[in-house]
């Protein structure tokens, strides 16, 4: 892409050089295009990425496709066809799961910790990134060594503590770990590192504005397109998170539904009927599919534009 | 910084001058540390505590109901007490052995299909494809389906008389596998899960990686006869040394800790297989901690916690150390970039 940007186009070159110099452009330019970025791939390649694209979307067809069998045929092989149960198992699985409340239940707990870790990250990350002051080296260096830290290290001790303060089998218990992570200072310090000019902080001290009326108006707005990734990060691990709530929750399940535990709540109550947990699977999975179809584009560049930049 | 000295000229005048330029400096001087202490605190109460807590609980008998119960007893020395008798106790229970061994092996059968498959396919994502960001989206549509939800629908695919595999091996005139019953078959269906959910992300991670190099290094290794497996081996693999390490080190991270695709592969009660068949570590450490009525099965479970801490930090730097040995016989590099990558 850089290279392409430097050499000037072939349009341009024939208003600069004539059409004798737009031909031989045009020809540098296919010659270009047989290697790296250019090149354009065969139908093996092609081939390899349908493969890849139906074993994704397999298991998620055959969720659905269980869902839709009547108990006693599920044994047999359908190929790819459905059986005419899918609308009694998703209702009946709708009502077992408590879905309107596991879904509230599931999308506060993933907006509280979204919006709370977004907000702790970028006012540090700004710090980080931008202030001077003595310690900083270190302490980023602690965030960093922070992000290797399995989370079942902090399970017990959490766990122990929450029962100690009766928290446990409440949705306070399952947010409060997820308040912060080490992750999320470290995305927005490299993010404003790179986003956020010098000069912009100091025009804004200039016209006398306070330290924490700079962060306001000049590294907020600096941090947004950061910020919004970082949170749609952070909303669907809480969301597919599921070691900590299943402790947190534990048995408290059917009065505190969550969506990741539900589908279990399902199977260790119906263990036998497969076509009901399938259905149960499918619909805890819906929400963030959808979520996916609206989002996918901007998940897509938070996971490449992460990979650069760390 | 010069910006205050600023601001007090524009108000030359004004009697309340010094005071304001008083005010001015404490707030440049304090602000950076108010703005990160929020995180820390609240990092401090969440993260750094619990650590140091669980490494105090594991030297102590604690039960999830009686609490503290004074300092750990010693393995098999009844009535003697020592402060390592949990660890004693947890390297020398079988379970255990069977959890460490599960989890290296599903670690293994996970991690390496998965590292060899994101390399291929950012390779092909990253030649100039049509609807290219269809391709993307495609990739990573498994990484929105819980791992939870993944582990329930691997079970039924896998299961031993009604999932498809089985059924489909069968059509095809192999006999069944018993995917629950048997460890290696486990160990491989519970890897299907992992690799499912985390191919496209990776594949992601390294295209991007990948279309950084610049084109005219492709270009001059096309102009020396390289064909595209070289290519690959020899210019891209080692120029995107620092992100494939990263990658290797986080799912060496995540892969040792693996819980939530073996739990709900699980069939009814047996968590890990009737006769520990793909038990791992962190399970293990579940069912000390919070299914075992032992006097002291929290502090337990917190041993088994700083054990696999342990491995985990020797495994990472096992890692790192292998991988930048690997990928530097692929080409020229330059050893600088491996450090950054690491320290991610």
């Amino acid at each position: 892409m850089s290279s392409a940007r430097s050499v000037p186009s072939v349009a341009l070159t024939r208003q600069l050089a004539g059409p004798g110099a737009a031909r031989a452009a045009a020809r540098r330019r296919g010659r270009i295009r047989q290697t790296g970025e250019g090149r354009r791939p065969g139908p093996v390649s092609y081939a390899v990425l349908v493969f890849i694209l139906l074993i994704s979307l397999y298991p998620i067809y055959y969720t659905v496709q269980i869902a839709s069998t009547a108990k006693e045929t599920m044994h047999d092989f359908m190929g790819l066809s459905l059986g005419s149960n899918l609308f009694d198992h998703l209702a009946t699985a709708f009502k077992e799961l408590n879905f309107w409340r596991a879904l509230r239940n599931t999308v506060l707990v993933s907006s509280l910790c979204a919006l709370s870790v977004v907000a702790f990250s970028t006012l540090a990350g700004y710090s980080f990134a931008k202030l001077r002051f003595r310690g900083r080296g270190p302490l980023m260096v602690f965030v960093v060594g922070t992000m290797a830290i399995p989370t079942q290290l902090t399970a017990v001790p959490l766990f122990i503590v929450m029962s100690k303060l009766s928290l446990t089998g409440t949705l306070t218990a399952v947010v409060l770990p997820g308040l912060v992570t080490a992750f999320g200072v470290f995305w927005m310090t490299q993010y404003l590192e790179a986003a956020l000019p010098y000069e912009l902080i100091e025009a804004a001290r200039v016209d006398g504005c306070s330290m924490i009326r700079t962060f306001f108006h000049v590294a907020v707005p600096a941090a947004r397109p950061a910020a919004s990734m970082l949170a749609l990060f952070t909303f669907i691990a809480q969301w597919t998170n599921y070691y900590w709530p299943f402790l947190a929750i534990g048995t408290a399940a059917q009065r505190k539904p969550l969506l990741t535990l539900a589908a279990g709540t399902l199977s260790a109550g119906h263990y036998q009927d497969n076509t009901l947990i399938m259905a149960g699977v499918a619909l805890t999975s819906l929400p963030l599919i959808i979520l996916f179809f609206v989002a996918g584009k901007q998940l897509v560049a938070g996971i490449m534009a992460g990979a650069v930049k760390g | 910084m010069v910006t205050h000295a600023t601001a007090r000229e524009d108000h030359p005048a004004v009697q309340k001058a010094p005071f304001r330029a008083r005010l001015s400096r404490i707030d440049v001087k304090a602000s950076p540390y108010l703005y990160i202490s929020p995180f820390f605190i609240v990092f401090a109460v969440i993260g750094l505590f619990p650590i140091i807590y669980t490494a105090y609980i594991s030297t102590r008998k604690w039960n999830s109901i009686a609490g503290d119960l004074g300092v750990a007893a010693a393995y098999g020395q009844s009535g003697e007490t020592s402060w390592y008798g949990n660890f004693a106790w947890v390297l020398a229970n079988h379970d255990f052995r069977d959890a460490l061994f599960n989890t290296f092996s599903i670690f293994i059968l996970s991690s390496v299909p998965q590292i060899i498959a994101a390399i291929v396919l950012a390779s092909i994502l990253s030649a100039n494809l049509r609807a290219r960001t269809f391709w993307r989206m495609g990739v990573l549509l498994p990484y929105v389906i819980a791992p939870m939800a993944a582990g329930i629908i691997f079970r039924q695919m896998f299961a031993d008389e009604t999932g498809v595999v089985n059924i489909v091996l069968q059509q095809i005139g192999i006999s069944p596998i018993s995917w629950h019953g048997n460890t290696l078959a486990s160990h491989i269906a519970i890897a299907c899960i992992i690799n499912f959910r985390w191919t496209g992300y990776n594949t992601l991670v390294l295209l991007a990686a990948m279309q950084a190099i610049p084109n005219e290094v492709i270009e001059a290794a096309v102009v020396d006869g390289a064909g595209r497996a070289r290519q690959l081996l020899s210019v891209v693999l080692p120029m995107i040394r620092p992100t494939l390490m990263f990658v290797i080190i986080t799912s060496t991270i995540a892969g040792l800790q693996v819980f939530d695709e073996p739990q709900l592969f699980s069939i009814s009660q047996s968590f890990g297989g009737s006769d520990n068949q793909f038990l791992t570590v962190t399970q293990f450490l579940w069912k000390t901690g919070f299914t075992s009525t032992s006097d002291s099965n929290m502090s337990r479970a917190a041993a088994v916690a700083w054990i696999l801490f342990i491995i985990v930090v020797v495994f990472a730097i096992l890692s790192y150390v292998l991988t930048s040995r690997i990928a530097s016989t692929g080409g020229p590099d330059k050893p600088k970039r491996g450090r950054k990558g690491a320290s991610r």
